[in-house]
């Protein structure tokens, strides 16, 4: 039989997989928007603080971070938890862990890819805003914000197919995502590379469709764009 | 934070220091090796070898390096005749199989960026470069490879720091370079923070110095090039 009986468990842990991605995704992309906007911000406790997150992140590898906030969380967690009243033993979630570290580490990166779309949007778009007389949050979230959008989706579909890799190293403190069912199955059949192998197909199908929606997305957002043509 | 136990481990650190960047070393310059004439195979050649290295950046930059990494070390295994071939004692392992992966890897990435920067050179480079004569292997000796190097850096150098943090997942198939050192000192004093932040400094300085290196390339070789 395919796969010994075990693809509904693979596509299971797909889902997972799945479910991890888009999860940090959407952390990561609140925090990149902090981000950008401490960065480009008049504070310069904002802008520091912004610019110690992106260095320290950017300088550290996923998996250490990942252990660090799941095997560091267990600690901090049971250490505080007493002091709050709280009797027993905490366990992390993995893949509360996982979402938190995983779009931690992707709103550092993000935080360059928004940073960058902000400033490509023409000053003059945000100033016609103002003399209209809306508020500055108006003109965030009407002007810039949807223009910027267009130049921000090279850097999102980047960071986003180095994101959905990112979430193999998450097997690693035990969530049941499509690496590690893969591993069980490796393990109960004895068929390490057919098993892996399905695992890589199952990735690759994912960065490939993500291609094809960004590619869909980026001619869908460029409509009205002044395109030069040499 | 108590770091005494982490100053009594500290040699398992430098060990790890050391695996790291032996791992990192190999795999970034046989990568670069393996990546320059794949580049030019891919710009060059129209026919079936350009498809190919297309179908082989395309498959190691879509899939996880931990999944081929595992396809690698645990994965080969699988086949009698793999197991019974001379290459068994290199592919058995931990520290060749990280190697390979790595390179494969890093190889990919970098043929891309190279095959990228080889297109987007400037017409007239390469025109001028037909007008003196040259033939086509001269012309990429002395003229397409120097200048696409040199513009290939600063997307190298975003290869090189990620590299650095891929070579962590050595850990996960029991080596002990950095990370696995914290793993193994927080397995025995259970000492999460002061363990990986130790590691983390470590990495931390490894990503500045790679940093630092190639803004010095980029001064001594791209700079000078750039219009002024």
């Amino acid at each position: 039989m395919l796969l010994h009986g075990f693809l509904p468990s693979l596509l299971e842990g797909a889902s997972v997989t799945l479910g991890l991605a888009l999860s940090s995704l959407a952390v990561a992309i609140v925090l990149g928007l902090v981000g950008a906007l401490a960065k480009l911000s008049r504070s310069r406790v904002a802008q520091g603080l912004a610019t110690v997150y992106t260095t320290l992140i950017r300088g550290v590898p996923d998996l250490l971070l990942m252990l660090l906030v799941f095997y560091g969380g267990q600690v901090a967690v049971n250490t505080l938890a007493p002091m709050l009243g709280h009797e027993d033993y905490i366990d992390i979630n993995p893949f509360v862990a996982g979402v938190l570290t995983i779009g931690f580490i992707f709103g550092a990166y993000l935080t360059e890819s928004f940073r960058g779309a902000f400033l490509a949007v023409p000053p003059g778009q945000r100033e016609a805003g103002l003399a209209f007389g809306m508020s500055p949050r108006q003109v965030l979230w009407r002007i810039t914000l949807p223009q910027m959008l267009r130049h921000a989706l090279p850097g999102l579909s980047n960071n986003w197919l180095v994101l959905v890799k990112s979430t193999a190293i998450v097997s690693v403190i035990g969530l049941s995502d499509l690496m590690t069912r893969g591993q069980q199955a490796a393990g109960n059949t004895r068929e390490p590379f057919s098993f892996y192998l399905a695992v890589a197909l199952i990735y690759l199908v994912f960065t490939s469709l993500s291609e094809l929606g960004f590619a869909w997305a980026s001619k869908r957002l460029a409509i009205g764009a002044k395109e030069a043509r040499l | 934070m108590n770091f005494d136990a982490i100053l009594d481990e500290f040699p398992k650190y430098v060990e790890g220091l050391g695996v790291t960047l032996k791992l990192l070393a190999l795999s970034l310059s046989c990568g670069l090796l393996l990546a320059v004439p794949l580049a030019v195979v891919r710009t060059v050649s129209k026919g079936i070898a350009s498809r190919l290295v297309w179908a082989y950046t395309y498959v190691f930059r879509g899939t996880p390096m931990l999944v081929q990494l595992f396809l690698c070390y645990y994965g080969l295994a699988q086949f009698d005749a793999v197991r019974e071939s001379w290459a068994w004692p290199w592919l058995s392992s931990a520290t060749f199989c990280a190697w390979l992966t790595f390179t494969l890897n890093t190889a990919a990435y970098t043929t891309e960026i190279i095959a990228g920067s080889i297109r987007a050179l400037p017409a007239g480079e390469i025109e001028a470069a037909k007008a003196l004569g040259m033939g086509r292997a001269l012309m990429l000796r002395r003229i397409v490879l120097p200048a696409a190097l040199r513009r290939a850096l600063p997307a190298y150098g975003n290869e090189a720091i990620f590299m650095l943090h891929g070579t962590s997942l050595a850990s996960v198939v029991t080596l002990l370079d950095l990370t696995g050192a914290a793993r193994t000192v927080n397995a025995t004093y259970y000492l999460p923070f002061e363990a990986f932040i130790t590691a983390g400094a470590f990495y931390f300085v490894l990503t500045l110095v790679l940093v630092g290196l190639f803004r010095w390339a980029e001064n001594r070789w791209l700079k000078p090039m750039m219009s002024r």
